[in-house]
């Protein structure tokens, strides 16, 4: 086990074993590199459920405005993860910061309030309210006593419109009515429209068509160009490889590799995620947050050479259109 | 009009969509002409999302049934009575609504209901007539929060809970009645002309012609205002015509009930006539409830609980206070209810049915379009299968059938509704 208040090198600019990161140097305007802290930081976080360690000494960071997906086997321990980001569940061990002051995540409504909104696996929408009720639910507008139900409609008509969707016939359908990515999309636009500073969502495009996963998946992109963090998760490596900026992997509750997409190509994920190790990131299940770090990953070994068993996924850079 | 238009590329998923999108989505929000309307209306039916139409429909047809059977049924007379028959049934069932949006249910409104009717009638003997009434609705709070606690607090099935309320309240009305001292027979008269009047009394004709012309011009200009604010946000608005129309609906209703009221349905030799008091009572608690639960938080809660509790956790949502707040007002409801039954029958009595008032409020509500399994319903639903459930009592009635009869035939109606409401959600679950 690593000792939890190592924790500092745990930023972004701690990239030390290779040439500066895109990825960290982007989030970080020129005049003060490295100062600002990340949005939101796990330091020795470790959850138990009984005899099981669900997640054991996860140290991560989530830089503003980047996407980074969460990838790992089932029961890896992902959705734990996010549920203890998102207040569901409270740490055993270690701490979360938010914008470098540590808080206490007691209960979802405490996340919602910092800016943290998920989007979660079994979509926390009524089916019987329509859009507009939907994105308001719990922060009604009001008027005269009265719910300003033409106040929240423009509201949410506009969010909608400003992240693109526009596949909705009238958002004054119930929710029930959606296709999955449509409830995707009115999900995500609550968490814009409250405010949201980082947004989880829990393999947003499981059981998605391919239409419906390309509208998530400009969403995410949408997020992430207006300054939105994204944390998701994702059992589609095409999906991550297309849309993440970062790629965080888990294995049996330990974090095995944290690293700028363009350094990983699709085998050594899958390898992260089946092994835990690398050959060509030497991670080690004991130091998790720099594995892209360690002397062994030295400038340009992760990407070289064409990796086995998998042909369709190129080595893209990373950075999604 | 509409700026959600569909997007090129979507058009090959959004055929079905479109189809599911009509089923489901209320008519005004996407019809933008009286013919779409209608034919959006009739999609929408069809796929088992019922509304306000199909109950309508069912009392018509029952009405037509017993007229031909009896040529009584229709005569003003006849009709005022159900009316006045019906409205604890309507109330009742409007209690029951708020408590099945939760996808909850209270077994014991019948009963709970007789004990407020009893504090009522027997504390106005020594109070004012409207302090009395207010004892009978706060009882009605108190038993509906003790209710709500109980099932929110120590997780409680309400079906278990209420259960035991029915049998429980009916012990508690008959100790009430025997120690009020007032009802030697097992009964307690009503000593009040006005709580007597709740039913007995009638406006005057040329009152009921005013009040109806007042409130349909309001509810006209709610409407008509609300169009015009939204077409002033440039929103999608409803057009003109199926507004209008809902205008209409509601003026030939009044129309039909004044001129039923003010016709003289009395003998030969004393007239009686004008629209019953009990007639605006049931109006009056249909809208306040209705404003309730379209124009506050607290309503928007109480459906967002129905359809996804945890959602409305997320959202924030005091789940227990809302739920619990939903079983007082359905206590406060009863209470209102009782108070009229007992207004009817000139006494409150230890002889009063509440399991059968019980069942014919779920029925009210269900047959009326609320769904049993919370989330879908609203308080105009209880009104019109109220006057179903009243017609069906009524009508039975008057062909002589016996009470047995009556009972069968009222549960086969509830039978049939609630097989309709799980049909229709199991079939939109398949879409
Ligand atoms: N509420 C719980 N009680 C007990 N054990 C739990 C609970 N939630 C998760 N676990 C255990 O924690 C471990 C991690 O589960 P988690 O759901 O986080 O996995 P996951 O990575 O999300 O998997 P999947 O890809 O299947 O969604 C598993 O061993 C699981 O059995
Ligand atoms: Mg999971």
């Amino acid at each position: 086990m690593t000792t939890p208040s190592a924790a500092d090198g745990a930023r972004p600019a701690s990239s030390g074993g290779r040439a500066p990161s895109p990825a960290a140097t982007t989030t970080n305007p020129a005049g003060r590199p490295a100062q600002e802290p990340p949005l939101l930081e796990l330091r020795g976080v470790g959850k138990n459920f009984g005899p099981v360690r669900a997640l054991s000494d996860i140290d991560l960071t989530i830089p503003v405005g980047q996407v980074t997906a969460l990838v790992g086997d089932n029961g890896a321990g992902k959705s734990t993860l996010i549920k203890t980001v998102s207040g569901i569940w409270q740490p055993d061990h270690g701490e979360i910061l938010w914008r470098g002051r540590p808080v206490h995540l007691h209960s979802p409504k405490a996340a919602t309030d910092l800016g943290i909104a998920t989007v979660y696996q079994d979509l926390a929408l009524c089916d019987n309210l329509d859009i507009v009720q939907n994105m308001f639910l719990g922060r009604e507008e009001m008027k005269y006593f009265q719910l300003d139900e033409i106040s929240m409609e423009l509201a949410a008509k506009q969010t909608l419109a400003d992240l693109s969707v526009v596949t909705v016939r009238s958002i004054r359908q119930p929710v029930g009515s959606l296709s999955g990515g449509q409830r995707q999309a009115v999900a995500v636009a609550k968490a814009v429209m409250q405010q949201a500073q980082l947004v989880i969502m829990d393999e947003p495009t499981a059981a998605l068509g391919v239409t419906q996963t390309r509208v998530v998946l400009e969403l995410i992109d949408q997020l992430s160009s207006r300054g939105i963090a994204v944390l998701v998760i994702s059992h589609n490596l095409n999906d991550v490889v297309n849309v993440a900026d970062r790629v965080a992997v888990l294995y049996l509750g330990r974090l095995a590799a944290v690293a700028p997409i363009k350094d990983l190509d699709t085998g050594t994920i899958v390898e992260l995620m089946t092994t835990g190790r690398s050959s060509r990131v030497a991670a080690t299940p004991g130091e998790p947050a720099h594995a892209t770090s360690q002397p062994g990953a030295g400038p340009g070994t992760p990407t070289a050479g064409g990796t086995p068993g998998n042909g369709t996924v190129g080595h893209h850079t990373g950075e999604a259109p | 009009m509409s700026t959600e238009t569909h997007q090129p590329a979507e058009s090959a998923e959004s055929g079905d969509e479109l189809a599911v999108e009509a089923a489901i989505a209320s008519p005004e929000v996407i019809a933008d002409s009286l013919g779409e309307y209608l034919r959006l209306l009739f999609r929408r039916i069809r796929s088992g999302e019922s509304g306000a139409l199909p109950v309508t429909i069912g009392l018509v047809a029952i009405v037509i049934y017993f007229q031909a059977r009896n040529s009584l049924f229709l005569s003003p007379g006849n009709l005022v009575n159900l009316l006045i028959q019906g409205a604890p049934y309507i109330i009742l069932g409007m209690a029951e609504v708020f408590v099945l949006l939760l996808g909850e249910i209270d077994l014991s409104v019948g009963y709970s209901g007789a004990v407020c009717a009893v504090i009522t009638a027997w504390s106005v003997f020594s109070v004012p007539w409207w302090v009395a009434i207010l004892l009978g609705l706060a009882t009605g709070a108190v038993i509906g929060t003790i209710f709500g606690l109980l099932i929110t607090r120590l997780r409680l099935p309400s079906f278990v809970v209420t259960l035991s309320g029915l049998l429980g309240y009916e012990g508690l009305m008959i100790v009430l009645v025997a120690r009020s001292g007032h009802g030697p027979g097992g009964s307690i008269p009503i000593s009040n002309t006005i709580i007597d009047d709740l039913t007995e009394g009638n406006l005057s004709p040329v009152a009921g012609w005013i009040v109806m012309v007042v409130i349909v011009a309001v509810a006209a200009a709610i409407l008509l205002l609300r169009d015009r604010q939204r077409r002033a946000a440039n929103l999608v608005t409803p057009p003109l015509s199926v507004t209008g129309l809902k205008i209409l609906v509601m003026a030939v209703a009044g129309v039909v009930v004044v001129l039923v009221g003010n016709a003289d349905r009395g003998t030969a030799l004393v007239s009686l006539r004008g629209v019953p008091w009990v007639v605006l009572i049931v109006l009056g608690v249909l809208a306040v409830w209705t404003v309730l639960l379209g124009r506050t938080r607290f309503g928007r809660y109480v459906y967002a609980i129905g359809g996804n509790a945890e959602a409305a956790r997320r959202a924030g949502v005091s789940l227990n206070a809302v739920r619990t707040l939903c079983f007082t007002l359905a206590g406060v409801t009863a209470a209102i209810a009782g108070i009229v039954l007992a207004s009817r029958l000139g006494s409150i009595s230890t002889d009063t049915d509440g399991g059968q008032l019980v069942l014919f409020a779920v029925a009210a509500a269900v047959i009326g379009g609320t769904h049993l399994f919370g989330g879908h319903g609203k308080m105009i639903n209880a009104l019109l299968g109220g006057l179903v459930v009243a017609a069906i009592y009524n009508g039975l009635g008057l062909l002589g059938m016996s009470a047995a009869a009556t009972y069968i035939v009222t549960s086969l109606v509830l039978l049939a509704a609630v097989t309709v409401d799980a049909l229709s959600r199991r079939g939109s679950r398949a879409t």
